[in-house]
């Protein structure tokens, strides 16, 4: 019985410790898998922080499951990237408004030794049909992310119905960017992914950027606050602070300047209002 | 011969899963060895989250295994399965009913407790509750068969042979607590979705795993999964040693 | 009803009725209509075959099992939720796995004696069976004897007015069963009555003042120790003593 009253106040001790993070200032961004597996935050971030004092607390899912999270009043922001899920979320009056922040682009990546010979030209479309006819292995998140979205997006563009067109050789992994990279390069496959990610992404193994530079691959962030009225709990204005800076010329510079191996991965882009 | 054919594609990256291996080995050393602070952290968070699940599993499934262990009433044989059973839940499951639970739209979401350790503590003790309570109802029953004539013949109710069966073979409960703890340290389902990885703050020693194999660090992942296992390893070496000491002893 | 309450001594459980006492499991019956009334005093030793139901018996008469049919009726019963005024000592003692001395406490603590006489009461029982020199050793490390020595002590100290026994020597060596013997004597010598089953005719001449001699189930024979061994009435009794019973 001793014993048991020592467990019992160890756990009341410990609970309190846990809940010592609570009493702090911080926000949570729902956001995308893309920007924290990149590293984009864990540089921006503690940027922000010692700056305001704030924490913030990301949750990186992929688009669609982001959103959701902040359907359900979960999120105070979301940072995300697929312009039409954005739009509909807007329109259903779960966010204030979407500002854009950034954009990169979306690569074709695959074996450096190419089987299917997509690699060398601009032309996403071309490759995609090139990859549906040879029935060339090719990975696809499968997860309604962003970069799934702008995946289904361009086989549309390409004239190919990807539900019909479907076989062994699309792999449907219903995974995050890193994890559907690592089973392309294990399974020789080809894979659309955003530019941050695949420059992060340590085990590349003998793969490379195939296909770049299409304006198709274009890929756009934005940033909203999670509606108030219609979530209560949304840390109204700590989020916003966050938004604000994101989008100011001192957060947009801070974007610009994270780089890897020299290379800038996201390109900031608040003042262009059609983005 | 015919064997190599299989696996053509897997020839290439042979060699480097060897190498991520020994690289692994050499990251967990570089981890341990530098006490570098990031995994400090994730370490203690791990523990702190892994330990209170166990506390709380343990305030609800020893009394409720010794109270099953010493009572006989109706349905006692559909519960005992019924507990052996969810001794199986599927992490995933209980993260989403977890989540759904404590969000902001759900029941208990006024609480504020989604994304935040305390929602790990509560999708781990309700995985390893029904673990504890199952194999230490087992226990427990099998002593109970042999106590049950001396505990009835000295006056003992069932609450007190229940208390007195649980100090008694606490040595065996140990194995069993511990048991509870290897299974919730090493979860990653459902803390992942009720605490949402969120650096620094609920990401613990599995997320963080998760989180490098994604980034394709497959060193630092199985570095990181190397200190877990030490951790388990060690926990669990030091129960064995107690415990062995302790069964010389008390017999 | 407490100002009804009776003052002084409570009134002696004994003596012990059995009518018509009837046990079966499932569709096996193994105690069959026993009527009998056992009184304070006597050292009464159950014999018999094995199978007969002695060991049973014993548990019927303890309350560990319910009658089938029948009553089991003592002068004054315990109240439910009081302190046990009989005890029991089994043939493998079940200790706790905590010292000798804890394992007196704890029986004395169940019992609902007061904490501060807990300790003298329990060190006088170990003294009386020779253990108060082991007290502090793990109850469950002790040699055979020397446990069922401490379920004595155990029992002792609950200062019981019945001690029911189920072949508490049956798995000793011959000289620690001498010393358990010697141990239950004293008892009887201050104050408890002894109800004891047993295998060995040895054991049951040494110490019964009355035996009960049951078979299949049926109380056959009641009767002094010595007269029984002497002059068994019944043809089963006699033939049991010739040996030609299983047992």
């Amino acid at each position: 019985m001793v014993i048991a009253r020592h467990v019992f106040v160890a756990a009341l001790f410990t609970l309190a410790a846990l809940s010592t993070h609570a009493q702090e200032r911080f926000i949570t961004v729902a956001s995308t898998t893309s920007t924290e597996q990149s590293g984009l935050f864990a540089y921006l971030l503690p940027i922000y922080e010692r700056k305001t004092g704030i924490k913030v607390h990301v949750v990186a899912l992929g688009t669609g499951q982001a959103l959701d999270v902040a359907r359900r009043g979960d999120a105070d922001v979301v940072f995300v990237h697929a312009r039409a899920a954005e739009e509909t979320f807007l329109a259903e009056g779960h966010g204030v408004k979407r500002y854009p922040v950034m954009y990169n682009d979306f690569v074709l990546i695959g074996p450096k030794a190419d089987p299917a010979r997509v690699g060398g030209g601009k032309d996403i479309v071309a490759a995609l049909k090139r990859l549906e006819a040879a029935h060339a292995p090719f990975v696809s998140r499968g997860d309604r992310s962003g970069t799934h979205m702008a995946e289904l997006e361009l086989w549309k563009t390409a004239g190919i119905d990807i539900d019909k067109a479907r076989g062994p050789w699309y792999r449907d992994t219903g995974q995050g960017m890193g994890p559907a990279l690592n089973t392309a390069v294990s399974m020789n496959a080809y894979i659309l992914a955003d530019r941050g990610t695949w420059l992060a992404f340590k085990n590349q193994g003998d793969f490379t950027v195939l296909v770049e530079g299409d304006k198709r691959l274009f890929n756009q962030y934005g940033v909203m606050l999670v509606n108030p009225d219609r979530h209560p709990n949304v840390k109204k204005e700590l989020g916003q602070q966050f938004v604000d800076w994101v989008i100011s010329p001192e957060g947009q510079k801070a974007i610009a300047s994270y780089k890897i191996n020299g290379k800038q991965l996201f390109y900031p882009n608040a003042q262009d209002p059609a983005a | 011969m015919h064997y190599f054919s299989y696996i053509d594609v897997g020839v290439s990256s042979l060699p480097s899963a060897m190498s991520s291996l020994s690289q692994g080995g050499l990251e967990a050393l570089r981890l341990i060895a530098g006490a570098d602070p990031k995994l400090v952290q994730i370490v203690s968070l791990s523990l702190q989250v892994s330990l209170s699940a166990v506390a709380v599993a343990c305030l609800a499934g020893l009394p409720l295994g010794a109270a099953i262990a010493v009572s006989r009433f109706h349905g006692r044989r559909a519960l005992i399965v019924a507990l052996n059973a969810s001794m199986g839940l599927p992490p995933v499951v209980v993260g989403l009913l977890v989540y759904l639970m404590l969000s902001r739209a759900g029941p208990l979401g006024e609480l504020g407790l989604l994304f935040t350790p305390a929602a790990m503590v509560v999708a781990q003790a309700i995985l390893i509750t029904p673990i504890i309570a199952a194999l230490s109802r087992q226990v427990i029953e099998d002593a109970w068969m042999e106590y049950r004539e001396q505990l009835h013949s000295l006056g003992e109710t069932r609450l007190g042979a229940a208390v007195t069966l649980l100090w008694d073979l606490r040595f065996s409960l140990v194995t069993i607590v511990l048991a509870g703890f290897g299974r919730a340290a090493a979860e990653v389902g459902a803390v992942m979705i009720v605490g949402g990885n969120i650096d620094g703050v609920t990401r613990v020693m599995t997320t963080a795993i998760a989180l490098e194999t994604s980034k394709g660090d497959l060193p630092l992942a199985l570095g990181l999964g190397m200190v877990l296992l030490v951790i388990v390893f060690s926990l669990n070496a030091a129960a064995y040693l107690v415990n062995e000491t302790a069964q010389r002893r008390y017999g | 009803m407490n100002y009804t309450q009776e003052l002084g001594p409570p009134r002696s459980l004994l003596p012990l009725e059995l009518e018509g006492v009837s046990f079966s499991a499932g569709a096996r019956l193994i105690i069959d209509d026993v009527s009998v009334r056992l009184d304070a005093g006597r050292r009464t030793v159950i014999v018999g075959p094995n199978g007969a139901g002695k060991s049973v018996l014993l548990r019927l008469c303890h309350g560990l099992l319910s009658p089938t049919h029948g009553t089991i009726r003592w002068n004054s019963p315990e109240a439910p939720g009081t302190a046990r005024r009989q005890a029991m000592v089994f043939q493998r003692p079940v200790l706790l796995r905590r010292s000798a001395l804890a394992n007196v406490l704890y029986a004395l603590q169940v019992a609902g004696v007061s904490r501060n006489h807990r300790q003298q009461r329990a060190r006088e029982a170990l003294l009386k069976v020779g253990l108060d020199g082991l007290r502090a050793h793990p109850a469950r490390v002790l040699s055979g004897g020397e446990q069922q020595r401490l379920a004595l002590a155990r029992a002792w100290a609950l200062r019981p007015e019945v001690l029911f026994l189920d072949e508490p020597t049956a798995s000793l060596d011959p000289g620690a069963a001498q010393e358990i013997e010697a141990i239950i004597a004293a008892m009887h010598g201050a104050g408890t009555k002894i109800l004891m089953v047993t295998h060995s005719l040895g054991q049951a001449r040494r110490m019964a003042d009355e035996i009960l001699f049951l078979h299949q189930g049926r109380l056959i024979e009641r009767a002094s120790a010595e007269r029984f061994f002497k002059h068994p009435r019944s043809l089963e009794a006699a033939q049991f003593l010739e040996g030609e019973l299983p047992w």
